[in-house]
């Protein structure tokens, strides 16, 4: 396996000093404690919009920290929460006295890491609110699991609820959002090639020459079914119809977002959007609004995911709101 | 508590940190099974921390024990930082500042640190998980200590159950977890999680005589 590395160690650390070497302008990188922040600080009043998760999924969470979007986004080591004293730190420093807005993807080490630093950060005078994301239809039994993974929706909760912030908006009536965006939205991605963390340096599962994974998660753990990869007109039915089956998007104007993985080349994921959009408009889903590329990736495992949310004028609005940062910008 | 119960507890978590890191290719294999392949490098970086601490600092054991867990919470991350963390910290709050470590003091300190890894995980015996190795070891420590067997001959059979327990986490279909995700797929393969808390139990059996 062959990595533009230093040492696996490392990774973190020197991937954040590239991250400020590259946005000095819209971002502020705490390295010791792996937190970016907006360059500019809070303005007084402003709920504060706090995220991070696990390292590799880039541009989540870290690009998605500017004007419009983040406040602090907490960078764990690869595929591992980060720790609650660097989220307390991160949700302290955010703080103008508005309280501030955890948006956490639904996986066991993040919920705990978070909740721990929501009782710390409350322990010293602010208010912790949380939106739990679990938009992955691939955990079909959510009894006897941790729940529905959090995938793509997150990055619609990032830019709707962060636009909400912007306006001025209050914490509870924006986890009120976060909640509404999360009961409205749904993914499910598919992968043909694994993922190798630094740590490991091995693939995370092994897939042959003529095979995919469905229901893959964003860290390269196998999925709900392996099967022979057909070509994309194929793949278009198995990512759309397991979403359509989940929850009706018909009737209202859809967001819709079709991600890569990390390693799949843009002209396979133009190709593919090519085959799911008609595929979505003949099923009676109307795209309003759109995304085609990677924007929560799994480093370099090869595949795609699809997420739709049923959205409304309010959510368009808020989503057409002026965004910028690395990882979306338009309107400003 | 007693100087000895601190250097022994301490000898007890230095054993630990060499052991995961002798093991941490092994737990890492787990991991990619069922998982996303990094525990054995997060334990690894936990208990390099906890190993760097400064003994002379500490009055007692449960003030170490403590100062572990925080460690533990604050270098980890992902599911296995709090869950050890809060293994740690419970124990700590449990031994108080006692003067014996014998089997009944260890075993209601185990216990307790176990309770809290329940409660933060919202697990129970049979979801595949570290529960499944540190259950079986506490109530093995707690039928000796009613017994009277000295700690030194209780741990080795404690190690033992929990040797069992993490064997039998292999039959077992993951309801915690990342694992939890692939259901009937997580037949076969032993929980890593189970692994890493056999081998604190194995640690103490070497150490805590």
């Amino acid at each position: 396996m062959k990595e533009l590395i230093n040492d696996a160690e490392h990774v973190i650390f020197d991937s954040l000093k590239g991250v400020a070497a590259a946005h000095p302008d819209t971002q502020r990188v705490d390295l010791d404690n792996r937190i970016v922040y907006r360059a500019q600080p809070p303005r007084p009043g402003k709920v504060g919009l706090v995220s991070g998760g696990g390292s590799g999924h880039e541009p989540l969470h870290s690009g998605y920290v500017g004007a419009g979007m983040l406040d602090a986004a907490c960078c764990g080591e690869v595929f591992t929460s980060p720790v609650p004293d660097q989220i307390s730190a991160a949700t302290n420093a955010v703080n103008t006295g508005a309280g501030v807005l955890h948006i956490v993807k639904n996986y066991t080490g993040d919920v705990m890491n978070f909740d721990m630093a929501a009782e710390l950060s409350a322990a010293e005078g602010v208010e912790v609110a949380t939106v739990l994301v679990n938009d992955d239809v691939a955990v079909q039994d959510s009894l006897y699991t941790a729940g529905r993974r959090g995938v793509g929706l997150t990055v619609f909760v990032e830019k709707i609820v962060g636009a909400a912030a912007e306006q001025g908006r209050e914490l509870g009536a924006l986890k009120e959002l976060g909640d509404r965006i999360v009961a409205n939205g749904r993914s499910f991605g598919i992968a043909i090639t694994p993922c190798t963390t630094p740590a490991a340096g091995k693939p995370s599962f092994e897939l042959a020459e003529d095979e995919m994974e469905l229901g893959i998660g964003i860290h390269g753990e196998p999925g709900r079914e392996r099967v022979k990869l057909g070509p994309a007109s194929d793949v278009a039915h198995q990512l759309v119809e397991p979403v359509l089956a989940d929850l009706d998007f018909t009737g209202a104007p859809v967001i819709a977002m079709l991600n890569g993985m990390g390693a799949t080349p843009l002209i396979e994921l133009y190709l593919l959007y090519g085959e799911v959009a008609p595929l979505l408009a003949s099923n009676g889903v109307d795209v309003a609004r759109h995304l085609v590329g990677n924007y929560i990736t799994a480093l370099d495992m090869g595949g795609a995911s699809l997420t739709l949310l049923r959205a409304d004028d309010e959510l368009l609005d808020l989503w057409d709101a002026p965004v910028n940062t690395p990882g979306l910008r338009w309107g400003c | 508590m007693s100087t000895t119960s601190l250097e022994k507890i301490s000898a007890w978590l230095q054993e630990y940190a060499r052991v995961i890191g002798e093991h941490e290719a092994e737990l890492t294999d787990l991991d990619r099974e069922i998982g996303d392949g990094d525990h054995g490098s997060n334990m690894v970086r936990g208990m390099r921390a906890v190993a760097g601490l400064d003994l002379a600092a500490f009055g007692d054991a449960a003030s170490y024990l403590k100062k572990t867990g925080m460690t533990l919470v604050s270098t980890v991350g992902g599911a296995a930082g709090p869950l050890y963390g809060t293994l740690f910290l419970r124990m700590a709050g449990q031994l108080g500042s006692g003067d014996a470590l014998d089997t009944a003091a260890f075993a209601g300190a185990l216990k307790a640190g176990v309770e809290g890894v329940t409660q933060r995980g919202k697990s129970a015996v049979g979801d595949k998980t570290m529960v499944d190795a540190l259950v079986p070891a506490v109530e093995c420590l707690e039928e000796q200590a009613s017994r009277g067997a000295e700690l030194a001959a209780a741990l080795p059979e404690a190690a033992k159950a929990a040797d069992a327990g993490r064997e039998a986490t292999a039959a077992l279909v993951a309801r915690r977890g990342r694992a939890s995700y692939l259901g009937e797929r997580s037949v076969g393969h032993i929980d890593p999680g189970a692994a890493s808390a056999a081998l604190l139990i194995e640690s103490a059996a070497r150490t805590l005589v």
